[in-house]
Order: structure tokens, then sequence, then C-alpha cells
């Protein structure tokens, strides 16, 4: 193949894996950046958004669009719900402190992850695609509905900037992050609040989960990968910085969809790591993060 | 910080004296419970106990889930014949997670815990090579179920053989001469860059050349990937045919965004069938595979000519005419390899008859028993077909099918024959000590 299509290919290809991942890396971002928990247990919220759409899907029948977006209303609520309590019942009680709380929600991770493997098991199951359409190019033929995961994710993220720059709820939102004491003093509620934005982040993991889907399947292990890179995302954008976060989130999708086409996955992950190293060294607040006050 | 501390202290203070003496008491209970199972009767009807060595989480589930039906059917139709030498069977079955690491530690614990007669029934090739060392050292046989070529190269030891499938080497063989006389000579093969992945590499490169064929390009994937597109654009524009074979729990994405990505208009495509084991053939997006061709061990599909034992077969492990589970049709079988498993159970029954096993002590000569086997006819007990036993490198040899996708179903269109895989042996297991 040509250079020009080959190029093409890596970039939608690339696109596709920064709109998922910036979705999923928001929620993370969000987590740390309001309440100073490193949620560890984030791509199970992801691997579970992803079973909940196998199972409400396969509740419908008649076309796979009507089960698709039911399952891309409820699976994120859901999700979100059992976010809220796991924050009500364990993150609240040890008060956030990091180092309980990173301990917190590995045991959460398993958790979930066993409750997986007990109740949907270990095989990887398809939801079915809301529509089928092949696009045929030139020289490859593509899918129409990566293309479409790409324009929904877009809005989820305007939708999000929306939610916290222009709305009460974000107002209270970003009091809390500014100075959690202040804002208390205020009288903002800010365990509601911290249960509220764990909730969002968690939420945001599920909505990316199943818009992918029908592109990968849902299996019990499939939180692992973007955890990993959420984080490497959330590091290189600066942490609790929405900018930041969908920047480096493309900047991590590009490059591993161009670099891992032209070289190979693993330089693609050796080189974002390495970006990861490079940060922590000279500019560990991020690209956008501001400084530890 | 001192008040945090506080509340961590308080978390614990809930386990009480006693709740910690109590939850002690049950795990010592946990412990010693095997210990007090034991079989009042004479040792002549205690059961013969095989350690089912199962993938039933990991990459492998799907694989491991209808291994184990297959091995429950196999294991009750032998029951209900009056079992092995009188003795009934019984299937001891550990996860291994798809994992050699952990798949050695099965092994250990079949043979010092469960005390076992012997091990069967793995798949993954990584999983075999990572646990036959353990069952070597602890002398007890292991029979596994797998395709790769590691039986039959001689690296692994007396304990392990392979009687019930044939391996990768023998099938890739069998296929490489209809692949250059029906589908074209320029070949590019797509493969899981591991030891499975890497016989087919090996074993397919010079099958094709042999045929006056060349395989134009080798696309190797990491078998923990999840998305495929990157690496089709690797495939040269004048391939005639795309060898390809995939494994793990993406196999559906792999061949979707095959389909994506080349329509209906690309490359023939020959696929082993593992690229779509416990994969439904009519899901949305593989309409594109229609005219293409498979490698299958056994047929998935029921065939209009298939003999009264094929039926029975697949009566008593529970598929229908899809090759799906009788109970539930989106449960879609692995029929292409799980017929090992049946045969694999009916060889360990003829070879402990032969050499009349009474015990553990009798390992040996069970083993030897097998190695004797040469020619297993087609029939209940092996219903794939017809097979060729080599006792100097433990492995078994068969007839392949090569069947063709027509209105969503494989239909059989060729059936190899034992020679066209047959090789000269590169080992000699029997040479070697006990």
């Amino acid at each position: 193949m040509a250079f020009g299509p080959y190029f093409l290919l890596a970039t939608l290809e690339g696109l596709v894996t920064a709109a998922v991942l910036s979705l999923i890396a928001l929620g993370l971002s969000l987590v740390f950046g309001v309440m100073r928990v490193v949620n560890v247990a984030h791509g199970e919220f992801y691997m579970l958004g992803a079973v909940l759409a196998w199972w409400v899907a396969s509740l419908f029948g008649g076309h796979p669009a009507i089960g698709f977006m039911v399952a891309l209303v409820l699976s994120p609520l859901v999700v979100a719900a059992i976010a809220f309590v796991a924050e009500r019942l364990v993150l609240s009680r040890l008060k956030y402190e990091p180092e309980a709380t990173i301990v917190a929600t590995i045991g959460l991770l398993y958790i979930i992850q066993q409750l997986a493997l007990t109740f949907y098991g270990p095989e990887a199951r398809p939801v079915e695609a809301p529509f089928h359409y092949r696009m045929q190019l030139p020289w490859f033929g593509y899918s129409a509905y990566k293309l479409a995961v790409i324009g929904f994710s877009i809005v989820m993220m305007l939708a999000t900037w929306f939610v916290l720059t222009r709305t009460k709820i974000g107002l209270v939102m970003r009091a809390t992050q500014f100075d959690r004491e202040t804002a208390q003093a205020f009288g903002i509620p800010v365990g509601r609040v911290y249960a509220g934005v764990f909730a969002l982040g968690a939420g945001l993991a599920a909505v990316a989960a199943v818009l992918i889907v029908p592109i990968q399947q849902a299996h019990y292990l499939m939180g692992h990968d973007p955890l990993l890179l959420s984080f490497i995302v959330v590091i290189i954008g600066g942490l609790g910085s929405l900018r930041g976060t969908v920047l480096a989130a493309v900047l991590i999708g590009l490059s591993d969809g161009i670099i891992s086409m032209f070289f190979s996955p693993t330089l693609a992950k050796m080189l974002a790591t390495l970006a990861v190293a490079m940060i922590l060294v000279f500019r560990p607040q991020g690209l956008f993060g501001a400084a530890a006050r | 910080m001192s008040e945090n501390r506080k509340s961590l202290i308080n978390l614990n203070g809930g386990l009480t004296r006693r709740s910690a003496l109590k939850g002690l008491g049950a795990a010592a209970g946990l412990v010693a419970a095997p210990g007090f199972v034991r079989y009042g009767q004479a040792q002549s009807s205690e059961p013969i106990k095989v350690g089912f060595q199962c993938h039933r989480t990991g990459i492998g589930a799907a694989y491991g889930r209808w291994y184990e039906r297959v091995t429950t059917a196999a294991a009750k139709r032998i029951n209900d014949a009056g079992g092995i030498n009188g003795r009934p069977l019984e299937i001891i079955i550990e996860d291994d997670g798809t994992d050699p690491k952990r798949g050695a530690e099965v092994v250990e614990k079949f043979a010092n815990q469960h005390k076992v007669d012997l091990v069967y029934g793995t798949l993954f090739s990584h999983v075999v090579v990572g646990s036959a060392p353990a069952a070597g050292e602890l002398k007890i046989p292991y029979y596994v179920v797998s395709e790769g070529y590691h039986v039959a190269s001689g690296k692994m030891n007396r304990y392990c053989v392979q009687p019930g499938i044939t391996d990768v080497k023998a099938q890739a063989r069998s296929v490489a001469p209809w692949i250059a006389d029906n589908l074209g000579k320029k070949v590019t093969l797509v493969y899981p860059d591991y030891a499975f992945g890497h016989d087919h590499r090996d074993f397919f490169t010079p099958a094709i050349e042999a045929q006056g064929g060349q395989v134009v390009a080798k696309v190797p994937i990491p078998p923990t990937e999840t998305s495929f597109t990157r690496y089709f654009p690797q495939i040269p524009r004048d391939t005639d045919v795309i060898y390809h074979v995939m494994v793990g729990p993406a196999v559906l994405t792999f061949v979707k965004e095959m389909g994506e990505f080349f329509g209906s208009g690309g490359p023939q495509l020959f696929g082993f069938i593992d690229s779509l084991e416990a994969v439904d053939i009519s899901s949305p997006g593989l309409e594109f595979l229609e005219g293409s061709h498979f490698w299958e061990g056994m047929p998935r599909y029921a065939q209009p000519d298939q003999p009264d034992y094929v039926t029975a077969y697949r009566e008593a492990v529970g598929i229908d005419q899809n090759g799906a589970s009788a109970n539930d049709a989106k449960d879609v079988s692995t029929a292409a390899h799980m017929f090992g498993c049946w045969e694999t159970l009916n060889i360990i029954k003829a070879s402990m008859e032969a050499c009349d096993y009474k015990g553990p002590d009798d390992r040996a000569a069970m083993i030897e028993a097998t190695e004797a086997m040469t020619e297993m006819e087609a029939g209940p007990d092996h219903p794939q077909g017809k097979k060729l036993f080599n006792g100097k490198i433990h492995q078994v040899f068969g007839e392949q099918n090569i069947s063709q996708v027509k209105k969503g179903k494989l239909e059989v269109v060729h059936r190899t024959s034992i020679e066209d895989g047959a090789y000269e042996p590169e080992a000699d297991y029997t040479a070697m000590s006990f």
C-alpha cells in the first residue's frame, strides 16, 4: 500500500483509539482532579459498562440499534450507581486518605472483576453495532460505525465541558476541586459532590465501553489495557485538566495508531511510557496541570 | 494524619478473637476435608481418577467450556459401558487459567493432592510446554489434546502423549497441496505470535514451497491484541491467498475487521477454523466469508453423508445441526478440536485395559501400551475418522477436512488423506527412560 492511504488508515485507527481513550481518561482525571483519589478500579468500571451493554442489548430483539441505544443510556447509569454506592460505602469511610484509597480501589478492582467472571463468565461476547455500513475507499474499506464512535465521543466531551463550565453543578465541582475546606465553609456538601464526581467518572468510562463493544467484545479482563493507557494520558495531560486530558488522549491515540502501524505496537507502547517518564522528570504537573499547591 | 490512622485501626477492630478462631477452624476443616473422603470398599472398585487440566478461564475459555462438555459426555459413555477394567472413571477438573505457570501448578496439585492416575485434556500449546516438565518430574502420564508440534518434536518427555488430535505440522502439510491447486500460489500468513502460530509459520512455508508456491509475507499478531486493522496493510497487494489462524477472545474482531478492510473483493481466504471457533459464522459483519475456505478437524455443521456414529457422537456431546449447543443456539461449539477429548479418553481406556492397569505403579506400562498402538479405525471410539499413531513421537495422524462457507454454513468440500500430512519422525520417545 502506498504511503498516503497507509497514513490515512493509521490516522483513522488512531482517532478511534483517541476518542475512546479520552472518554475513559476524562473520567479518571475528573476523579483525581476533584477528589485526589487515584482510582485503580477505573478500568473495571469500563469493563462493567461493556458487560452490562451486552446484557441490556441481549434483552432486546428487533433492530440492533434499539438494544444498543438502550444500552448506551442504561449501562452508564447503572455503572454510575454502582460507583456511587462504592464511594459511599468504601472511599468516604476511608476519609479519602491517598494510600488507603489506592488499596481500597485495588480491592474494588478484584471484586468487580471476579464478580464479572462469576456471573458473566469468561467468554468474549459481542454487541451488534447499531448499523452496518462499510465505506469502500479506493485503497481499503473502513467501518462507518468507527467514525460514528469518534463523532459521539466528541459530543460527550463537549457535554462534559458544558456541565463543568456552564452549570451550577460544574461550578460546585470546580469549587470543591479548588479548595475543599473553603467550599465546605460556603455550604457545599463536599461528600455528596465527591460521590457524584466518582459516579460521573465511572459513567464516562462506561459510555466509552458501550461505544467500543460493537467493535471489540465484552470480556471480563478488558479493563486492564485502558486503565494503563488512561493513566499515561492523565499524567501527560495533567491531572484534573480537561483540556490536557483530551489533548494527551489524541496525542497518545494517534501516535499509537501511526507508530504501531508503521513500526510495531510494542514500540508505540514503549514511546508512550517514555513520554510519561520524561513528563514526570521535567514537568511533573503534566502539560496543562496546575502546579501543586 | 493521626485521625486517619485511628480510623484504619477501628476498621480492624471488627475482628474479634472468637471470629478469628472460628475462621481458623473453618480453614483447617477445609484443608483436612479431602482426607476424610476415603473409599471403604476394596481397591478394585475405587474409581480411576483422571485429572482434567481445563482452560475454564483466560484466553482459552471457549475451548475449555466445550472440552469439559465433551469430556463429561465421553466419561459417561465409558462408565455406562462398565468403566475401565470394571472400575468407574472419575474426572477431576482444575482450572489452569490458560496460563503456563498455573498449568504446572495444576499438574502438581493433581499428582500430590488429588492423587490422580493421570493428567489429561490441555489444549493451548504454551500451557502444554509449561506443564509437561512437571508431569515428567512427577512421573505422571500427561495426555494432551493440543495440536501443537511440541509433542512430536521430541522436546517433551516420555510421559507426554498426544493420541487424539493431529498436530499442526501434519495439518499444515495436508492442506498445502489443496491450497496451491485451488486457491493460488502466493500466500500471506497471518498468525498469533507464539508457539502455536510459529508452528503454522514454520511448517506451512516449506509445505507450500514444495507445491511450487511461496509465502509472500508473514504477519505475526500478539495473542493479546484486540485491534487488528493496523496489521492488514502489511498484506501485499499481489497476494493470492490469505492463510489466517487466530486464537483468543478477540477472534470475532479479527475476522470482522478483515472483512471491513477487504470487503468481498480481496484475496482468497483460507482460514484455520481456530479463527472462528465458538463464533457463529452468521454473525453480522461476517457475510464476506461466503465462499471462503476453512480447515476443520471435524465438521462443525452436520454433513448430509455423515456415518451413524458421528450422529451419535454429536448427540452425546449435545450439539445441534449447526454445531451449537442443543440447549442454546448462540453457544457455538469448538467442534473442530473437541472431538480430540472424546478420542483421547477412549485411548486412555484402551491403554489401561491393554496393560491391565491397577494403580499408579502401572503408569509406565500404560504409556508403553499407548506407544504400542498403531492404526485406529473410525467408529464410535474415533468419530473424527481413522487414525495412525506413531509411538516413537507420541503423535497421532488423521484425515483433515477442508470446508467452504456456503449459504452461511460450512460444507466439507475435500478430505485429505493421512499420507498428505505424513512426515519423517524427528525423535524417539521410546528410547528415553521413564
